[in-house]
């Protein structure tokens, strides 16, 4: 009897502790906390129709738990906060409502399936184009949108290959694939040696991300050592790259130039972390653009000063009018996603800037079909045919945070070029110019992998002269 | 030569961070026969309390002193929930049923945790020195690089070892844990209190996991990925056995050298990535020659 008032005894405390806890938090306003930030239930209200139907559907695949949450809650707070701020400010898009749903799918292949089969269905005309946020869910979906007629837009992971509309007519890996990341950063430290041709005898290891996603750029980056005459070195690391000593002792025995990172969420800072504990220079590391957000460095504190990473065009940044509106229509009416304080991280912009595009091509769609509801295909057309030029940049909002793309049947990619930057401790500081990835190294590849895509599935190639 | 040593070190010191997580394992399997899969979600748990205890008491006197107070009474409290919720309910029952609701804990105190405290990367620093140490340089050329936050976990492993083993052996709670581990109904019938028992046994397991978590976590950050370190500390078990202190630390050491060892040496050819994997092949390995496990206890059972 006495055990179990005990028990009753410290529950309550352990409640009062709780309850405390979140007043204090509550009470001081600061950021302590990243709850609201990283809580999953913020936007999971399932979708509801509007009565008149006058609404287009955005499926929202997100992973706000799991392994990789730290990453993927900055990503789907700004795609979020973007739709709901195209709703409160615009009305919609030419006053058709934008409803959405989120679908937790922890990074899984298997789970974001699931959600993908869930959600396509749901809205008047069906999901608009889906965004699966991870390069497995990409793979595992390729073949069920064509199937399907609705749109992929993978803004800066999937297959590199995709960019190729006549083999993938539903896949957009806009901004920038893998290959394009890879040639950038090849560049980079081409500029960095004093030229590609400085390159030769040099030596370039690539630590990944063991999965399909981290070996996307080894056939670049292969094809490049074989053009400048440096050497590569492969390091796989396993998942979640929790434990990576022995890719960072063979790092310090091969003592490489430069160190490629392709990692995704916590194996980031940890390569960073192991980095110093081998004394590999930061100076010399440079990641994909998966891997050069906030939470890949502020974990390693001050031994991530001096890393870089390729950006997707934009880094941080919260002084754009896009986000002064978010402020003042989102948070200001106590909508938004997350914590006010990390509005302008880097991967909350590239979310941000995800809905964005989603919205322009929703809105380059029905400038043909109609201010109505739109179909996947028609959505596709929208896509296909998108082009964001400096004038509706700045009328958006995204001054300096993208520059002009322009998709075409044969190129879903639309733009090819990025900028470096640099963790000061802070913050992230560009650290280079723009810099063009070669299309004269990489369509040749792309056109090579698509056709062995196309005679592997039977595909036959689409014509692009229409 | 050096940097086989300096492989080998490496990999010593990774098996002892391994060895932490797999000693709560063999705690519990030990005092009461039940394979907790929650080990490593208590890792998280008792970590993400810890971390977020000290920011929001950061204004006190001792932040660090009072979360570790707070998180060690919450442990506690957890293990008198799990005894009175889950396990009280199913005295006698089969093993695998034990071991099923220790599943669910798991996935309970996964989505607890970060519902509670959000699941973000918490940055946990107790002052444990980062800079790594260079040792044998006039030995080898270069030296043997060892990190110095691994030298002190492995301090801490040897401790906790130590300090478990007396308790086990040497106090009276300790050896009515291994009667209870032996059999509840005998256990019961001479007057040891099972529920008490098993509150003891799960609270000293948090502990362990605090400690662990406290360790891994500076190391790499609290979050989320803490919990998945449990799948590291499986071959370990499976080797050492399931029910030794110590054949968790020395099966630590073998797993922690042999996958570092083996992704150095035998990754390059298969294609690199086979740490993982070949932890797991080396405990099956071993288990061809000891089923039970290199110091597990023999069981024989009159059929």
């Amino acid at each position: 009897m006495g055990y179990s008032k005990l028990i009753k005894g410290l529950l309550l405390s352990m409640l009062l502790v709780i309850v405390g806890c979140g007043q204090k938090e509550e009470g001081t306003g600061t950021d302590t906390s990243s709850d609201s930030q990283t809580s999953s239930n913020t936007n999971n209200q399932a979708y509801a129709p509007t009565p008149d139907g006058n609404e287009q559907f955005v499926p929202v695949l997100s992973y706000r738990t799991g392994p990789y949450a730290p990453n993927g809650t900055g990503v789907a707070n700004g795609f979020v906060d973007y739709l709901k701020l195209v709703d409160a400010r615009d009305g919609g898009v030419n006053g058709v409502r934008i409803s959405f749903e989120e679908c937790e799918t922890e990074y899984k292949t298997d789970r974001g399936v699931e959600c993908y089969e869930r959600l396509k269905g749901l809205g008047p005309t069906g999901a608009t184009v889906f965004n699966p946020n991870s390069t497995g869910v990409t793979f595992a979906l390729t073949e069920k949108t064509t199937t399907d007629k609705i749109p992929l837009i993978t803004m800066g992971y999937g297959r590199s290959e995709s960019r190729d509309g006549s083999v993938f007519p539903w896949n957009f890996p806009m901004m920038g694939t893998y290959w394009t990341a890879a040639d950038v950063l090849v560049q980079h430290v081409g500029n960095l040696s004093g030229g590609l041709d400085k390159l030769k005898g040099k030596k370039i290891a690539l630590v990944y991300h063991d999965s399909p996603f981290g070996k996307e750029p080894i056939p670049l980056l292969q094809k490049r050592s074989e053009m400048h005459g440096f050497s590569l070195t492969t390091i796989p690391v396993t998942h979640p790259g929790v434990e990576q000593k022995a890719a960072w002792l063979q790092v310090r025995q091969d003592k490489p130039d430069y160190v490629f990172l392709w990692g995704w969420g916590v194996m980031n800072s940890t390569s960073i972390k192991e980095a110093a504990a081998v004394r590999y220079p930061r100076e010399q590391m440079f990641g994909v653009w998966w891997s050069g957000a906030e939470p890949d460095v502020t974990p390693a504190g001050d031994d991530s000063i001096g890393y870089s990473s390729v950006t997707l065009q934009h880094s941080a940044g919260s002084d754009n009018q896009v986000h002064k509106d978010i402020f003042k229509y989102v948070y200001d009416a106590g909508a938004g996603s997350g914590d006010r304080d990390r509005v302008g991280e880097v991967l909350y912009n590239r979310g941000m800037l995800n809905a964005a595009i989603v919205v322009e091509v929703i809105r380059n769609a029905q400038s043909k079909y109609g201010q109505k509801p739109l179909t996947g295909e028609q959505i596709r057309w929208g896509i296909e045919n998108f082009e964001l030029t400096q004038a509706q940049i700045d009328k958006l909002g995204l001054t300096g945070m993208v520059q002009p793309i322009k998709l075409s049947c044969s190129d879903h990619e639309g733009t090819r070029i990025a900028r470096i930057h640099t963790w000061n401790g802070k913050t992230w500081e560009y650290s280079s110019d723009w810099i063009e990835a070669s299309d004269a190294v990489i369509k040749p590849m792309v056109e090579t992998a698509a056709s062995n895509y196309a005679k592997e599935k039977n595909i036959t190639r689409a014509s692009c002269e229409s | 030569m050096g940097f086989f040593v300096e492989v080998l070190i490496g990999g010593l010191m990774a098996g002892v961070l391994y060895s932490l997580v797999a000693l709560g394992f063999v705690l519990i399997f030990k005092a009461s026969g039940v394979f907790n899969f929650a080990q490593g979600a208590m890792v998280l748990f008792a970590a993400l309390t810890f971390v977020r205890l000290i920011d929001i008491l950061k204004d006190t006197f001792a932040p660090i002193m009072l979360s570790l107070l707070i998180t060690i009474a919450l442990m506690v409290v957890l293990a008198m929930a799990v005894e009175r919720l889950v396990l009280r309910p199913m005295v006698n029952q089969p093993g695998i049923s034990l071991f099923m609701a220790t599943l669910g804990i798991a996935y309970f105190l996964d989505g607890f945790g970060q519902t509670l405290w959000g699941s973000d990367i918490y940055t946990l620093d107790i002052g444990i020195p980062k800079e790594p140490l260079m040792l044998l340089e006039t030995v080898f050329e270069g030296g043997v690089l060892v990190a110095s936050e691994d030298l002190i976990a492995t301090v801490v492993a040897g401790l906790l070892v130590v300090v478990l083993a007396i308790f086990f052996q040497r106090t009276r709670v300790g050896r009515a844990l291994r009667a209870v581990a032996d059999d509840h109904q005998a256990a019961q019938s001479i007057g040891i209190p099972l529920n008490y028992i098993w509150v003891v046994v799960w609270t000293v397991a948090g502990l362990v996991a605090l400690v662990a978590g406290i360790i891994w976590g500076s190391k790499l950050g609290v979050q989320f990925s803490l919990s998945l370190i449990a799948l590291k500390a499986l071959p370990v078990l499976i080797l050492g056995g399931f029910e030794s202190v110590l054949g968790a630390i020395i099966g630590g050491l073998i797993i922690g050298a042999g996958e570092k060892l083996s992704e150095i040496y035998l990754g390059p050819y298969v294609g690199g990535g086979i740490e993982y994997w070949f932890a797991y092949m080396l405990a099956l390995f071993f288990l061809l020659f000891r089923p039970q496990g290199l110091f597990g206890e023999v069981h024989i059972d009159r059929v």
